[in-house]
């Protein structure tokens, strides 16, 4: 699939590729295959070259790309019979976060996931993805409804982070993410987390505590965003490309940590240019990651959940 | 070179010392002037008007605790830079940095000891150690004090006060809500009590996670209390905040503290709450 929206490191790539259609158009009259050849060749290394070494702050820009595919495109593409549930039942619907009824292969599971827009207009009614108290509460409540009726959970992550704004606050924002905290780590079902996207800070662990992490190749997933990084401890928007490197927050950096589970490869170049590819591979994987932990007695799966998130972290003792 | 030397000031930790070592101070807020062993005996807060001044986990213990009674646990844990971690200064030198500036272990304190004889497990932040944020020791040392909660049946009791995670350990930060979170988790299912008392400031990841989990959440006058940063909400939203948001009045007015807590009255009501949620 070739894509509308060019990253600036992608720049090389596209103009070679515009380059060898030209000779294709012009190969009618004139026998320049070879040189085709040897131009595909080259674009090809330079794919290569440059998908394959990828800095950390590349990685963030695919992981924002605005052809990646989103939650619901996995929603619809990896399971059936989605029926979408709202509300929290407290005071409203949130769209940042939406969740519901599906079968995976044919068994019952809930999904809840973070849900960005595609345009202006619906990223203006998806909040960008960033969620208010009330996303976390109806996660809150569909995550109790599936630990009601035996059926295992999947989430999947994609956040700038949860929304700071004033009504966030008033509404407990804090208490909220909390809240979700302590009932996923106790849970009776499984719950397998996939982080898609962008995985920002406490708004994305929110809905993040599981017994198996999955993670995009080109996703990122930290305690903050480069850029409030490089504002905060740089004190200017500037150093965001450093900021990156320093959080290391890509799929490899936080499986060396031991903070997830599994890296899920993406197509070369990233989700959007084989959305089919990854909706395969998210499938089958998700096949076989539940039908593991479904051989998990209750206990054993809660006991093995907190264990997994106590080893966490790294000191000097 | 002058255009190449940094003009803006680096990150500090320095807190503003609001506890000046002369033997009169001044109230920030009624500019009172106030007589140092005179603000001790008011246990920081101020006479006048009743502003509590920012104190640490010495103080708090002081408060708390009958004489004698308290053992510091896990001051051994030491936070390690793993990711070699280089902003405008390498973490390592902020952590060196901040043991030395305020000889504590890290930006939490735990132990355990008795409260009018009720045993109480315990940890208490600390402000000036790196903005009190947590990284993986405070995780850890929460997890062991409510390990010892469960162990001896003792409700715990932490007192926060954190700007957030701490970005210098990056996502292993952000795991530490989980791990304390679900700690806490077994503390409920063993219905063993849990406290917390918010003091100023606690913002970000202490907040939306053990800060926000207590069976009764207390709070000081006039802390600051949130999950966002009152600075992140303007940018966001691009208006002023209006006065008193997110302050502790403001918090029990929308639901989310159990009750305000001034310092003078905190040891009787935490012997009461004890009480009351019995053996």
């Amino acid at each position: 699939m070739s894509s509308k929206i060019i990253l600036d490191f992608e720049k090389p790539i596209v103009e070679l590729e515009k380059k060898i259609e030209e000779m294709k158009l012009m190969s009618n009259d004139l026998d320049i295959s070879s040189e085709i050849v040897f131009l595909e060749k080259k674009v090809n290394d330079l794919k290569l070259q440059v998908y394959k070494q990828l800095t950390r702050w590349q990685r963030v820009q695919i992981a924002r790309h605005p052809e990646r595919p989103l939650t619901l495109d996995y929603i619809h593409n990896c399971f059936d019979s989605f029926i979408e549930l709202h509300g929290d039942r407290k005071f409203k619907d949130d769209p940042a976060i939406i969740g519901g009824f599906a079968e995976l292969d044919g068994s019952p599971v809930m999904i809840v996931g973070h849900q960005k827009g595609r345009d202006t207009k619906s990223n203006l009614y998806r909040n960008f993805g960033m969620s208010n108290p009330e996303g976390y509460r109806k996660a809150n409540r569909l995550f109790a409804m599936a630990e009601k009726f035996n059926r295992p959970v999947i989430t999947f992550l994609d956040t700038p982070g949860a929304f700071p704004g004033i009504e966030a606050e008033e509404r407990g924002q804090a208490e909220a993410i909390a809240r979700n905290l302590m009932q996923m780590s106790s849970l009776k079902v499984p719950i397998v987390i996939v982080i898609i996207g962008e995985g920002a800070s406490g708004g994305a662990i929110g809905i993040g505590v599981g017994d198996r992490v999955l993670m995009f190749e080109n996703s990122w997933y930290s305690v903050i965003s480069p850029e409030s990084c490089s504002s905060i401890l740089w004190r200017s928007w500037d150093f965001k490309e450093q900021a990156a490197e320093a959080l290391q927050l890509t799929a490899v950096d936080l499986k060396k940590q031991g903070i997830i589970d599994e890296i899920i490869e993406e197509p070369i170049g990233g989700a959007h240019k084989d959305p089919d590819f990854m909706f395969k591979i998210v499938k089958s994987t998700l096949i076989k990651e539940i039908k593991q932990l479904q051989k998990l007695s209750q206990d054993k799966l809660i006991k093995n959940r907190r264990e997994k998130f106590y080893q966490m972290g790294v000191w000097n003792e | 070179m002058a255009w190449f030397l940094r003009t803006k000031d680096n990150i500090t930790e320095k807190t503003q010392r609001e506890m000046p070592d002369g033997l009169w101070t001044k109230c920030p807020t009624c500019s009172d002037i106030i007589y140092k062993r005179q603000l001790e005996e008011n246990l920081f807060s101020c006479p006048k008007c009743n502003f509590h001044f920012r104190i640490g986990s010495e103080e708090f213990i002081d408060i708390i605790f009958d004489q004698g009674t308290f053992t510091e646990t896990n001051n051994n844990l030491i936070s390690s830079d793993t990711l070699n971690f280089v902003d405008t200064k390498p973490y390592k030198d902020r952590i060196i940095d901040a043991h030395k500036k305020t000889n504590l272990g890290d930006a939490i304190t735990t132990g355990h000891g008795l409260v009018e004889g009720h045993k109480l497990s315990f940890g208490c932040m600390n402000f000036n150690f790196i903005g009190g944020s947590m990284g993986s020791v405070v995780g850890e040392k929460i997890f062991r004090a409510a390990k010892y909660s469960l162990e001896h049946k003792a409700p715990l009791l932490i007192i926060t006060t954190s700007g957030g995670a701490r970005m210098q350990e990056a996502a292993l930060s952000l795991m530490q809500m989980a791990k304390t979170s679900a700690i806490l988790g077994e503390l409920a299912e063993a219905s063993i009590a849990y406290i917390t008392l918010l003091t100023d400031p606690t913002t970000g990841g202490v907040t939306a996670s053990y800060g926000m989990l207590g069976d009764v959440i207390l709070a000081e006058p006039g802390a600051l209390i949130g999950f966002a940063g009152p600075r992140v909400i303007e940018q966001t939203i691009r208006r002023k905040l209006p006065a008193g948001f997110q302050r502790s009045e403001f918090l029990l007015e929308k639901g989310f503290v159990d009750t305000i807590v001034p310092r003078k009255d905190l040891k009787k009501t935490l012997v009461q709450m004890i009480n009351w949620f019995g053996k």
